[in-house]
């Protein structure tokens, strides 16, 4: 069984389809990548699975049990951590204060949460910077914050919202680099929703493509890039 | 608005503190009657300023009606001590638990239904001015005509039905707010304080790192409104009077929080310097144009509102932070110890 299935579900804005029947699976250990040109409904599928409100149709499953209509911290204490597209990180502060945070959702202890935020901190490379308020960190160091913090509750799924998004290209690899060691060494399932195909390709082992709130593909993002209705909607000049 | 959590205080800081103390402690032996009183005042804005910062320093949700909860301390424990002779050490537990309820009405209605920010600073108004037009017809406690606790010239201390002389009042107010500075320690460093700094700083973010921000922003209201109804208690016992038109307005709730916002929102100093500053000088004028002849009514309001003015323009963290960098007391956070 999936650890994440998405069946059927849709979500209508007053008269706005944003999303409509779509479903897919995320198996345990994959990293699983949703794409799509703007206003597709890729955040809009995000925040019904992150729990910001609930589809009009279908059901969301994790784990084996539904989280559909579920509040956003009922979400994540089953398991799904999330990034937020616009990142938000608790400015006043620090970076090991933020990831203590997180850690703090499944320990009692500060001194046990701190431990626990030093190493999401070196995975992530911040330790350095952890006595840093956030407020003044860089736009790179503050979407690995995110990431940090996501992580800090640890999560079975981690919910990237456009997170290579505003980092340049040797930015974007060492973010790929970290994801892809988290999820060779913890077996960390992740499923990101992005626009940079370079991130896409290097990471994802699956990939559902979506264009005006339909799912239009889904395969290997070899196999995938490749299919004309893809190459129409989303890649179109980029790809000829 | 970072809280200056002195989690291994240094060498100086722990001298200034223990000279602080020394001097709280000796200081009645020293002082005047005036001067007394003037610092058993400016104890009672530091506790009251103390108990508010947990709601509005620590977790981030804007009271300006906490007079109403002075006000249930006060006309509880005094009703229960002018009708039926009850201690108010006795009486206190209600007083504690009535203004707590309160709280966690007014809290349910707010976090239930989403209302926040400036929303929920009027829903806190709008409760403490229900309380005043209320407790104006509540004959039971004197109504609009005031209730009145017995007086006479003490002689001694009654510390258990606080009955007695200033002085007795002075260490009453002391005890409270060390104690109250103890727990905001405490609660700072604890998992409680690391959500409510959360939910401060971006509630949203909170809620996605799992937090369940109705219960903890609900016990940042009931400890608030609880801790503040304590000094409800010094106030009717200490003041001997009660007036709806006076304890319930809404002059009273910004008076309350006027010290935490100069001192410092959120930190843990901040609330007890600010009351000594605010206090303290705006009795010196006080007394210094009165020697002059010149009291002008109002003269009070007007310091206050340029005090704020001078904070808020020029040391908008308050006055706490920066004085504590300058006293080498805030480690700057570069070289916080190896862990």
């Amino acid at each position: 069984m999936a650890l994440l299935e998405v069946s059927g579900v849709s979500k209508n804005f007053s008269g706005l389809r944003a999303v409509q029947e779509v479903s897919f699976a995320v198996p345990e250990g994959v990293i699983f990548a949703v794409i799509g040109p703007n206003g597709a409904g890729k955040t809009t599928l995000f925040n019904m699975i992150a729990g910001v409100f609930p589809p009009n149709e279908g059901t969301i499953t994790f784990a084996g049990e539904r989280i559909d209509g579920h509040a956003p911290d009922e979400v994540c204490r089953r398991g799904i951590g999330r990034t937020f597209q616009l990142v938000r990180p608790f400015p006043a502060l620090t970076v090991e204060e933020n990831v203590i945070v997180g850690a703090l959702l499944h320990r009692q202890h500060v001194e046990a949460a701190r431990q626990r935020a030093h190493e999401v901190l070196r995975q992530l490379d911040l330790f350095d910077k952890r006595a840093q308020r956030a407020s003044a960190l860089t736009l790179p160091d503050r979407k690995r914050l995110e990431v940090a913090r996501a992580l800090a509750t640890d999560p079975k799924l981690l919910l990237l919202d456009e997170v290579m998004a505003g980092l340049r290209p040797t930015e974007t690899d060492r973010m790929v680099d970290i994801f892809r060691t988290l999820n060779r060494e913890t077996g960390l399932t992740i499923l990101l929703i992005e626009h940079v195909m370079r991130a896409v390709m290097a990471l994802a082992s699956r990939v559902l493509v979506l264009h005006h709130g339909a799912a239009i593909a889904e395969g290997k993002p070899e196999a995938v890039v490749r299919e004309p209705a893809v190459v129409q909607s989303y890649l179109g000049a980029e790809a000829i | 608005m970072k809280a200056l959590a002195l989690e291994v205080p240094s060498r100086r800081a722990l001298i200034l503190l223990a000279l602080a103390f020394v001097a709280v402690l000796v200081a009645p032996f020293f002082v005047n009657d005036y001067l007394l009183t003037i610092l058993i005042v400016i104890f009672y804005f530091a506790y009251t300023a103390q108990a508010w910062n947990i709601m509005m320093g620590f977790a981030g949700q804007l009271s300006l009606g906490h007079a109403l909860y002075v006000g249930l301390g006060a006309y509880t424990t005094a009703a229960l001590y002018v009708h039926f002779g009850v201690a108010p050490w006795v009486g206190l537990p209600l007083a504690i638990a009535i203004s707590a309820l309160t709280g966690a009405f007014i809290g349910f209605l707010a976090f239930r239904f989403s209302i926040a920010g400036v929303y929920f600073a009027i829903l806190t108004i709008a409760f403490a001015e229900f309380a005043r037009i209320g407790f104006d017809h509540f004959n039971w406690v004197g109504g609009s005509a005031g209730f009145f606790l017995p007086v006479a010239n003490y002689t001694s201390n009654d510390l258990w039905t606080l009955r007695g002389r200033p002085i007795m009042f002075y260490y009453v107010m002391l005890v409270f707010t060390l104690a109250a500075l103890v727990l905001c320690h405490l609660l700072l460093k604890s998992r409680i304080g690391y959500f409510w700094q959360a939910i401060r700083e971006d509630e949203e973010a909170a809620r996605a790192l799992g937090i369940d921000t109705f219960r903890y922003k609900m016990i940042a209201v009931v400890l608030s409104a609880g801790m503040t109804s304590i000094a409800g208690v010094f106030f009717a016992f200490y003041y001997n009077n009660l007036f709806p038109e006076q304890v319930f307005h809404i002059s009273r709730s910004i008076e309350l929080i006027l010290a935490p916002i100069i001192g410092g929102i959120g930190t843990l100093f901040g609330p007890i310097i600010g009351a000594f500053l605010l206090t303290g000088l705006a009795e010196s004028i006080f007394e210094l144009m009165s020697a002059f002849g010149w009291t002008p009514p109002g003269a009070k309001q007007v310091f206050y509102g340029l005090c704020l003015l001078v904070v808020v323009l020029l040391l908008p963290e308050g006055v706490w932070p920066p004085l504590a960098r300058k006293l080498g007391l805030d480690k700057p956070s570069s070289d916080k110890p190896e862990a």
